[in-house]
């Protein structure tokens, strides 16, 4: 039995299905990454498993248990915010200890989980400030603080670190998913970066358009993406799409490569973006625009001739008409220079 | 800073500085001075403190400034109270509530004066808006404006309805500047509908509450337009009021020696009042 599971999940407003038949389960202890564009459901997908929001259909179970008509106080989750939900008229401690006091704890507990709490996050001398005297990652901690003291099994996230700079939010990461390990908790993690889902989860819920894409492990979806969408979605610089008679098909810029020898060139470059550790190249192939990743530093002026190729093995092949992914054509070459 | 920011400063201020003297601090000053040199309508008969000696003597006055202060007791706790009553009820989602805010604020946007005529309708006995419906269940009604034991506390209940659409706009705002975050946050701590109210909702309206609780003490003793339609002060002072007796004394009974010691003493209600809400209320305030 399944710690969390999501059975058939529907929302709908006026004229807008923002879900539409979501189901999914999440077992004890797991970190699930909501991944999609904005608008795809997925902060609406959290909200009502929170209880912040009422489906129009489905229910959602914990522990075995249907809480789809529970209070969000009645659920045993906790949750982090995007805007961080911090009282700003409390201090730091207050603030974690807010949801204890409502509930009514003991005072002597309340002082054990605080204690806890503040070390797990690394908040020590700041106990005694208002939200408004802290740094966004401060503000951070604090919220994590506080959904840490509540015990609470399961901890919801929407997008906690997208107010963050971008050095902060790296570190933040790491330190949530080893939190994530050392507490057990079991996290849903909503996101619109796909480098914090692929870098955090242990699995990754793909949403679009309220309708659950595919779900896998990180490198699942990366390395056999079930539709030209995740295709799309998933890797960065994303996956350059050829048409090819019936078919579509798709190499990610990392497996495409120089053959050396450019007697016939069948590229022209169109530009070039220098990143650091590698470099982009866009090429007109054909007629068809496609890029790949060279590693090092190579600015080649636009119209530069190149020969490029690449292993058939890392061909991904998708229908036409329905964008999902085809098993490949068996053909008696084992590398196919285009 | 150089001499030149120096005088755009000044030069900035000097507008609005030049009114203020001209209209407040200047007849401030005349009004002390005159209330301790002058004699009924005499000015500079010598310094003398005949006017205070006046003033400890005069039973009205007291009997005024009593009044003043159960007039500002009863309506400005009420009028608050009320006015985050309804700005909690017009803020909910409640349909029609543009409707409800409209149909609160319509008292604010009325001139006393036209408040007061409309009141004199409803409180005139036999004929009255309050009576005929008190007869309706066989009451024969009150003289709501007549008899001394009600009309002071009928005049309360006008100011009530006519400040509290007032401050619910401003508890409106307020109410609308907090983050529906932070109630959601408090609900998934398990925090009840009443202690987010006392948690969340008070806490973060007390800047609110203090600018309110100001200006409520303010029109308290300032706003005494009413009285003119309604009963003059009658019946025997009985709902008189402290800026009402000082326009009597100086333009009726042509004592503006005496009004202006009476000036000073309301003057310095109005400053302790002010002093005490600064300096309690507002350390208790979180600003953001």
């Amino acid at each position: 039995m399944s710690f969390l599971s999501v059975k058939g999940l529907s929302k709908q407003w006026a004229d807008t299905q923002a879900v539409s038949d979501l189901s999914f389960d999440v077992d004890e202890g797991e970190f699930i990454a909501l991944l999609g564009p904005s608008g795809c459901g997925k902060s609406t997908t959290l909200k009502m498993i929170a209880g912040l929001d009422t489906p129009s259909a489905g229910r959602i179970l914990l522990n075995g248990q249907d809480i789809t008509d529970r209070a969000p106080g009645q659920r045993r989750l906790s949750m982090v915010f995007q805007s961080y939900a911090l009282f700003p008229h409390l201090s730091v401690k207050e603030n974690i200890l807010f949801g204890l006091k409502a509930r009514k704890v003991a005072a002597n507990e309340q002082k054990q989980r605080l204690d806890r709490a503040v070390e797990l996050v690394n908040l020590g001398d700041q106990l005694h400030k208002k939200p408004s005297q802290l740094s966004g990652g401060q503000c951070q901690r604090v919220a994590l603080a506080r959904a840490i003291v509540s015990q609470a099994p399961l901890c919801l996230m929407d997008e906690p670190l997208s107010n963050l700079d971008a050095k902060l939010r790296n570190e933040m990461r790491s330190e949530i998913r080893a939190l994530q390990k050392q507490l057990g908790l079991t996290v849903l993690y909503v996101t619109h970066d796909q480098i914090e889902a692929m870098s955090m989860a242990d699995r990754i819920l793909l949403l679009n358009d309220g309708k659950l894409e595919q779900s896998g492990a990180p490198e699942a979806l990366y390395n056999q993406p079930a539709s030209l969408f995740v295709a799309r979605f998933i890797g960065h610089p994303p996956m350059n799409i050829l048409e090819k008679g019936d078919r579509l098909v798709g190499i990610r810029p990392e497996h495409i490569r120089l053959t050396g020898h450019s007697q016939s060139p069948n590229a022209t470059v169109m530009h070039c973006d220098y990143q650091g550790s590698d470099t982009q190249i866009c090429v007109d192939h054909q007629g068809a625009s496609i890029t790949l990743s060279l590693q090092g530093h190579h600015l080649l002026p636009q119209g530069h001739p190149l020969d490029i190729t690449w292993d058939r093995q890392h061909e991904h092949h998708f229908s036409t008409q329905t964008g999902l992914r085809q098993t490949a054509p068996s053909q008696p070459k084992e590398s196919s220079h285009v | 800073m150089t001499r030149n920011q120096q005088l755009y400063a000044w030069l900035l201020l000097l507008p609005a500085l030049a009114l203020l003297t001209a209209f407040t601090y200047m007849p401030t000053v005349a009004t002390i001075w005159h209330s301790f040199t002058g004699s009924g309508m005499q000015d500079n008969v010598g310094f003398n403190l005949d006017n205070y000696r006046d003033l400890i003597d005069d039973d009205v006055f007291w009997q005024v400034l009593r009044n003043n202060l159960i007039y500002a007791a009863v309506t400005v706790p009420v009028s608050i109270v009320l006015a985050l009553v309804m700005a909690l009820w017009v803020n909910s989602k409640i349909r029609g509530k543009g409707a409800l805010r409209l149909a609160y604020f319509t008292p604010t946007i009325l001139p006393m004066i036209s408040v007061a005529n409309i009141w004199l309708f409803f409180y005139t006995p036999e004929i009255g808006l309050f009576n005929t419906i008190l007869g309706w269940f066989g009451h024969k009604g009150y003289n709501w404006l007549g008899d001394p034991n009600l009309s002071l506390y009928s005049l309360m209940l006008m100011a009530i309805w006519k400040e509290a659409g007032f401050f619910m706009i401003f508890y409106l705002a307020a109410l609308q500047g907090i983050s529906p975050d932070l109630y959601q946050a408090a609900e998934l701590e398990g925090a009840g509908r009443w202690t987010r109210f006392r948690r969340i909702t008070l806490p973060l309206l007390m800047p609110t509450t203090l600018f309110v609780l100001i200006n409520a003490f303010l029109n308290a003793f300032k706003l005494v337009d009413h009285l003119f339609i309604l009963t003059k002060g009658g019946p025997n002072n009985a709902s008189n009021l402290l800026l009402y007796y000082i326009y009597e004394n100086a333009f009726s009974f042509f004592d503006t020696a005496y009004a202006s010691a009476l000036t000073v003493a309301l003057l310095l209600i109005l400053v302790v009042i002010a002093l005490i809400q600064f300096g309690v209320i507002e350390r208790r305030v979180h600003y953001r």
